[in-house]
């Protein structure tokens, strides 16, 4: 870990403000960003401190939805009874991730920008694209198993691991940010997380300095909901393959994919097929997808969670 | 006291405390964090430094050249060691590659540097700053690949009974498979770490290390100092699993690192690097081959194993249960080993038992289907009293078929059905089931007792426990022979300064530690009834007096002068030679698989165990349900990825390398059948510590096998390796 200054910033715009300087980074529950420091693949030289902006709040929105505060922690996300009532899938996408006592210190807006798992970006003496651009990407023809099968590009094949960001993008969330002018944007979670293309080392559309203040959650859509997480033991572990999915009456709905891409996967036109079965709309999501040799078996996974998914709201 | 002659009736016999079910006596230390574990020694080293490891990022090649002038610059660093300034060093007997790389580079994450500073935050600050220059070597990383060139061994040879390739030709049924099985890392939770202090020429390690003597003996040869400057300190021990059976790179590094900062240095090594930096359990590629008349006689058994290791490595050993674990007049087994630049292969929980295992009892498996038995039936039609290639030799003790009966009754094996037939819900459910062998070896084994003048009996030997339970089994023997409560016994373990014993490896440490305990508390018994006149031979020693014909004595009045003093040690002759010695038990697994994703999941586990008397069934029962879990990690999930580009274990941390968490692991019974083994010592008792590995990941295989219908024969079972055989979903 390299030496950092520190400071507790005392509103969003002065937070925003201080992390525009070179080298700044937001630190709030750390989960992540403290253990990437001790390996000196986070190396900020500056920490801001946004523990204590005060947003930390879930309340309802004007038009019926859920307005969540960046400083959230997931486990009082995951325990707050409108979730559990309406949005039922982010719950359990919550709960399936990480450990009791990680889900204490993460926040929403941490959670949302973790950084990959991918073995040799966490490795500093292998060449990575996403921790060193331009060294080369390990994890092509090296170990794949974990990583994705689509959207990826010649420079990275990293995976995104959030479970609750791929909720949140079933969901049709909002990132709410703030940026050091003060200006203040929405961003549709579909376009918050990037793909990896050339530059794998920028994993989201944030600015320099730019804070998230909170996520927003339309109305609620209604239906079953549901969040499969597949994975190698039965907790603490990454997703090989998980599935946000919204289940309606009629057999129609919405899902999206996790432990796939480099961001939540969702392709919205495929939902049309949900009541024709799992292959129809796989068949749409994943078309175009380039996996390993490793890991191909995802597309199969995906595939049959879908349809154990389809299979179980039938009842 | 020598063991050459079959246990007779002897003071551990009364069982007042052997067998009793015992809570661990350091339960209170561990529970109330006052155990002094080897990075925590603040008591006995409160100014030491802290050294962070720095480890080689090539897994072939040379050290070109190092820089470490930002480093020695950086704020609070003591010292920086590396091949240039540590001086002549030699090498441990049992390491295979050097602790400390240079100029040559071994393997990856070899040790290159220690970095030694006021803090742990400055040290490992200042070790990203050291630079270090490499000249890459090609090196072999594929077991596949260096298979084709892998050679005979000595040990251990080859072995031929009969003529088994004509046996196996001719056989009426014949099976033929070949089974992987993985890199495996120990991954357990305490780090390798050391404390190290010097002072006056003399070094002090306090460190977690499974082997006193092995490590004192391996770090004065490594830094060339005489034996008796080396004091090894290792009471508590976090777990070791075989992986701290030696001398490593921490206990060298922190006494280097001591030495160049002119104070005490400490060291755990970093999570990240022990899976490259230390031992792990070598992969396997093996080949079994079994014939067998149609009514399910085996007349051939083959069992062929390679694995790799580094120049001068050792093979693993993953036939030699088929010498001894099945009938059959035809045998073969063979060890076949390859060079391969990864890090050094050795010991982990039950080595060559556990993957050898995980081979041939899927294919006892196999072959039981082919012939349309129960593979229980299967096994107990082919069970032997005697050593196959040497009928003279019988088992001391073998219950194999009793625990296979037994465990078949309680499990319900009977309502087990074809594959891929039990469906509730969306799981799909098997049974399946494995025999459970491991070899009893004993080693020599020291202690001293001390009766102190209030009665106490002080049990002092250089004996470790890791976790097992070594404290309590030793008390407990104490207790027994001197006849007092468990509460006027004191333990003290893992300290060089005490008598050698056999240490914690190999599962020889329970039976051959409290043997030693017993042949030391014998001599007290002597020392004692002369200090008070009284005719050994009839000295009764209980409830903390001593009687003989009309006197009674308490205890404490032998001590009355001055604390007494006895040593002595347990030293085995060749009963192993006229009888074959081990440990037998029955895995059975009931599993269930999601018919959509393929995932596997544990829903109970039962060993019934057969391993002579259980001397603390509490803390034997604990030693089974851990080495089941290990056993299931191992079957479904515990792989060490090689990069065969780049010569290393990608996933070396915990996230990485997934063990089995709680919910991996749900109910498991163990049950121990009653036998006491009079050859094996006279605690007549054997090992069960790594016995309740052994086969249980074969049990689990073959109950996926059993519940999917879809055979994988390539360690860990993970689903993308079952996911095309299962059933057509909508």
């Amino acid at each position: 870990m390299r030496t950092f200054t520190y400071e507790r910033a005392k509103s969003p715009a002065e937070a925003a403000a201080a992390a525009s300087q070179p080298g700044a980074r937001f630190i709030a529950g750390g989960t992540n960003l403290l253990d990437l420091m001790k390996l000196e693949i986070e190396t900020p030289t500056h920490l801001v401190d946004v523990n204590r902006l005060g947003l930390d709040k879930i309340e309802a929105t004007k038009d019926g939805g859920l307005r969540i505060g960046a400083l959230v922690r997931n486990t009082d996300l995951a325990a707050d009874k409108r979730v559990r009532k309406d949005y039922a899938v982010l719950s359990r996408a919550l709960l399936s991730g990480a450990s009791g006592q990680l889900r204490n210190k993460a926040t929403t807006a941490g959670n949302l920008l973790q950084r990959t798992r991918c073995p040799y970006f966490y490795d500093p003496a292998q060449p990575c694209n996403k921790r060193s651009p331009g060294s080369g990407c390990s994890a092509i023809g090296g170990f794949s198993r974990p990583l994705a099968v689509i959207g990826v590009s010649d420079h990275c094949i990293a995976t995104h691991p959030s479970d609750m960001a791929v909720a949140m993008r079933v969901l049709d969330a909002v990132v709410e940010t703030v940026r050091p002018s003060g200006e203040t944007r929405a961003i549709p979670i579909a376009d918050f997380h990037r793909l990896p293309e050339k530059m794998p080392a920028v994993d989201t559309v944030l600015g320099t300095g730019e804070l998230i203040t909170a996520v927003t959650l339309p109305r609620p859509v209604g239906g079953e909901h549901v969040y499969r997480k597949v994975r190698d033991r039965a907790s603490y572990a990454f997703a090989l393959v998980s599935v946000a999915a919204v289940v309606q009456p009629d057999g129609g709905g919405r899902v999206a994919f996790g432990g796939v891409a480099h961001r939540p996967w969702r392709v919205e036109d495929a939902e049309a097929a949900m009541p024709r079965g799992a292959r129809a709309v796989t068949d749409q999501v994943f078309a175009g997808a380039k996996p390993t040799g490793e890991n191909a078996f995802k597309l199969k996974l995906a595939e049959r969670t879908l349809a154990g998914i389809l299979a179980e709201a039938k009842g | 006291m020598k063991f050459e002659t079959p246990a007779t009736t002897n003071p551990i016999d009364q069982l007042k405390h052997i067998g009793k079910p015992t809570p661990r006596i350091d339960g209170p230390q561990k529970t109330t964090g006052t155990a002094a574990y080897a990075y925590e020694r603040h008591d006995r080293a409160p100014d030491a430094a802290y050294g962070h490891v720095v480890g080689a990022t090539i897994a072939k090649g040379r050290i070109t050249a190092i820089d470490a002038t930002r480093a020695r610059a950086a704020p609070g660093v003591l010292a920086v060691v590396t091949h240039q300034n540590a001086g002549k060093l030699g090498k441990g007997d049992k390491n295979t590659a050097k602790l400390l790389a240079g100029p040559e580079v071994e393997h990856y994450h070899q040790a290159v540097a220690l970095v030694v500073a006021e803090t742990f935050e400055q040290a490992r600050a200042a070790a990203g700053l050291l630079r270090v220059d490499y000249a890459p070597a090609k090196g072999a990383f594929d077991l596949a690949e260096a298979k084709k060139s892998a050679e005979g061994v000595e040990d251990p040879p080859d072995s031929h009974v009969g003529d088994f390739e004509s046996a196996f030709r001719a056989a009426e049924v014949t099976f033929d498979g070949e089974y992987t099985t993985p890199d495996q890392s120990h991954a357990m939770m305490e780090p390798h770490a050391t404390t190290a202090a010097w002072q006056d020429g003399a070094l002090t390690v306090w460190t977690s290390n499974q082997m006193i003597d092995w490590g004192r003996e391996d770090l004065a040869a490594t830094l060339g100092i005489p034996k008796v400057k080396v004091r090894l300190v290792s009471p508590f021990i976090g777990g070791g699993f075989g992986g701290k059976l030696f001398l490593r790179a921490d206990a060298l590094m922190a006494a280097l690192g001591a030495k160049a900062a002119g104070r005490p240095v400490k060291v755990a090594l970093q999570r990240p690097l022990i899976a490259n930096n230390t031992t792990h359990r070598p992969a396997t590629v093996q080949r079994i081959r079994i014939g067998a008349t149609k009514d399910g006689k085996i007349t051939a058994i083959g069992h062929e194993t390679w694995s790799g290791n580094l120049p001068d490595g050792d093979p693993e050993t993953a036939a030699e249960q088929t010498k001894l674990l099945y009938a059959g007049a035809n045998r073969l087994t063979a060890t076949k080993l390859a060079v391969l630049d990864l890090p050094e292969g050795n010991a982990m929980r039950a080595p060559g038992e556990a993957p050898g295992l995980m081979a041939l009892e899927i294919a006892i498996d196999e072959m039981a289907e082919k012939l349309g038995l129960d593979p229980v039936e299967f096994r107990i039609r082919n069970d032997t009293q005697v050593d196959p290639a040497k009928p003279e030799r019988p088992f001391s003790q073998r219950q194999l078929v009793e625990c296979l009966r037994q465990g078949s009754d309680r499990f319900g094996w009977a309502r087990r059905e074809a594959p891929g037939k039990r469906r509730e819900g969306r799981w799909l459910v098997g049974m399946g089931v494995a025999a459970a062998f491991r070899n009893n070896m004993t080693m020599k084994s020291g202690a001293r007792v001390r009766l102190q003048k209030d009665g106490v009996v002080v049990v002092e030997t250089d004996m470790t426990d890791i976790g097992t339970g070594s404290y309590t089994i030793i008390a407990q023997t104490a207790a027994e022979t001197m006849g007092v409560p468990l509460r006027s016994v004191v333990v003290r373990l893992g300290d060089s300064a005490f008598p050698v014993s056999a240490g914690s490896g190999g599962q020889w440490g329970a039976n051959s530690s409290t043997a030693g305990v017993y042949a030391a508390c014998m001599k007290m018994r002597d020392v004692v009834a002369g200090k008070l006149g009284l005719d050994l031979a009839t000295a009764e020693f209980a409830d903390g007096r001593v009687k003989a014909g009309n006197r009674s004595h308490s205890l404490s009045d032998a001590a009355r002068d001055g604390e007494l003093v006895a040593e002595d040690f347990i030293e085995f002759g060749d009963l192993d030679k006229k009888y074959q010695q081990s440990t037998f038990g029955g895995h059975f697994v009931e599993v269930t698989v999601d018919a959509f994703t393929a995932e596997v999941r544990i829903r109970r586990m039962l060993a019934v165990c057969a391993a002579g008397r259980i001397l603390n069934p509490t803390s034997a029962r604990s030693q089974v349900i851990g080495a089941m879990t290990m056993g299931a990690g191992a079957a479904l999930m515990e792989e060490l990825v090689v990069d065969k580009r780049r010569g290393f274990f990608v996933n070396h941390d915990l996230a990485g390398y997934e063990v089995p968490v709680h919910a991996d692991i749900p109910h498991q019974d163990v049950i121990f059948l009653d036998e006491v083994d009079p050859i094996s010592s006279p605690m007549k008792a054997k090992g069960v510590g790594e016995l309740g590995i052994c086969g249980v990941g074969a049990a689990i295989a073959n109950a996926v096998y059993n519940a999917t219908g879809v055979r994988v024969r390539d360690y860990p079972i993970t689903l993308d390796k079952l996911l095309e055989g299962m059933p057509v979903v909508a």
